[in-house]
């Protein structure tokens, strides 16, 4: 049985590459009895989106209510 | 450049501007010095001006000009020398090292206040302002290393193996940098944004 820790680290590695046929079984099995792990693996989809949508400039802007930008840089 | 800019309807350099600063922080975030931040966000709104007129509305006008700035870093990462920062890897080991301490115990499960709890709809969140602070603050507080490799891979869109080889590191190597990344913003926006009943401040 994998530990958490382990899963998690496959969880990131699926983002990156197709696992193997055992890793899948592995976090599946791993899966079914933890639902800390089932809701990180859910969490890097969501992260995903989330950064990809960041990139594409969707953020609501900060400034137009904030006119200091949180991390110092400006004009 | 004002009147190149007069000629195409729908996009004036005033809109651009009005972005400038969003942009300024996307690019500050990737390349970490504000001189070069500076300067690709420049090219990006002057090659927007140049280019204006294939912006067709399919995209909203911020999102094509993050397409086009993002391709400017990208350009920027490819051109810079490959100079690694070996010790800001080291100091990522370190401090990650406590860190990993405090998510999992020593049989690798998680620790107490760190399992995952369920989150709630991003969708709702994302037209939120306050949430994209806190992602903001998060990515700021990423380890410079592992920041760097992530935004490479989730912001820039590029490959574990280009990314291997612009930080002159092994693709384990790459592994371990994305997944201390993803476990490190995680657990920040779950304790500024995902925990269900948290005060919000």
């Amino acid at each position: 049985m994998l530990s958490c820790e382990k899963v998690t680290e496959l969880c990131s590695q699926e983002l990156e590459r197709q696992l193997g046929i055992r890793e899948r079984a592995a976090i599946q099995a791993h899966l079914m009895m933890c639902s800390g792990c089932t809701n990180f693996r859910k969490q890097m989809k969501i992260l995903r989106r989330i950064t990809h949508a960041y990139a594409d400039g969707q953020a609501e802007s900060v400034d137009s209510i904030d006119p200091s930008p949180k991390t110092g840089i400006g004009p | 450049m004002d009147s190149r800019i007069d000629a195409v309807e729908g996009i004036g350099a005033d809109t651009l501007i009005a972005l400038r600063s969003d942009m300024l922080r996307f690019a500050h975030l990737q390349v970490r010095n504000f001189e070069t931040a500076e300067d690709l966000v420049q090219e990006a709104i002057e090659a927007a001006l140049r280019n204006a007129s294939s912006f067709v509305g399919a995209s909203t006008l911020k999102t094509w000009v993050f397409a086009i700035l993002r391709n400017r870093i990208i350009d920027h990462i490819r051109r810079a020398d490959r100079t690694v920062n070996v010790s800001s890897l080291v100091d990522d080991g370190e401090e990650w090292q406590a860190q990993v301490e405090a998510l999992f115990n020593k049989r690798g499960g998680w620790q107490g206040s760190a399992r995952p709890v369920a989150w709630p709809n991003p969708e709702e969140s994302m037209q939120n302002r306050q949430f994209w602070a806190v992602f903001e603050a998060c990515l700021d507080h990423l380890p410079p290393s592992s920041g760097r490799a992530f935004m490479m891979r989730e912001f820039l869109g590029l490959e574990t193996d280009e990314i291997c080889s612009q930080l002159q590191i092994s693709t384990s190597n790459c592994h371990v940098l994305l997944h201390r990344a993803r476990l490190k913003l995680r657990g920040c926006m779950q304790s500024g944004w995902g925990h269900p009943g948290a005060n919000r401040c």
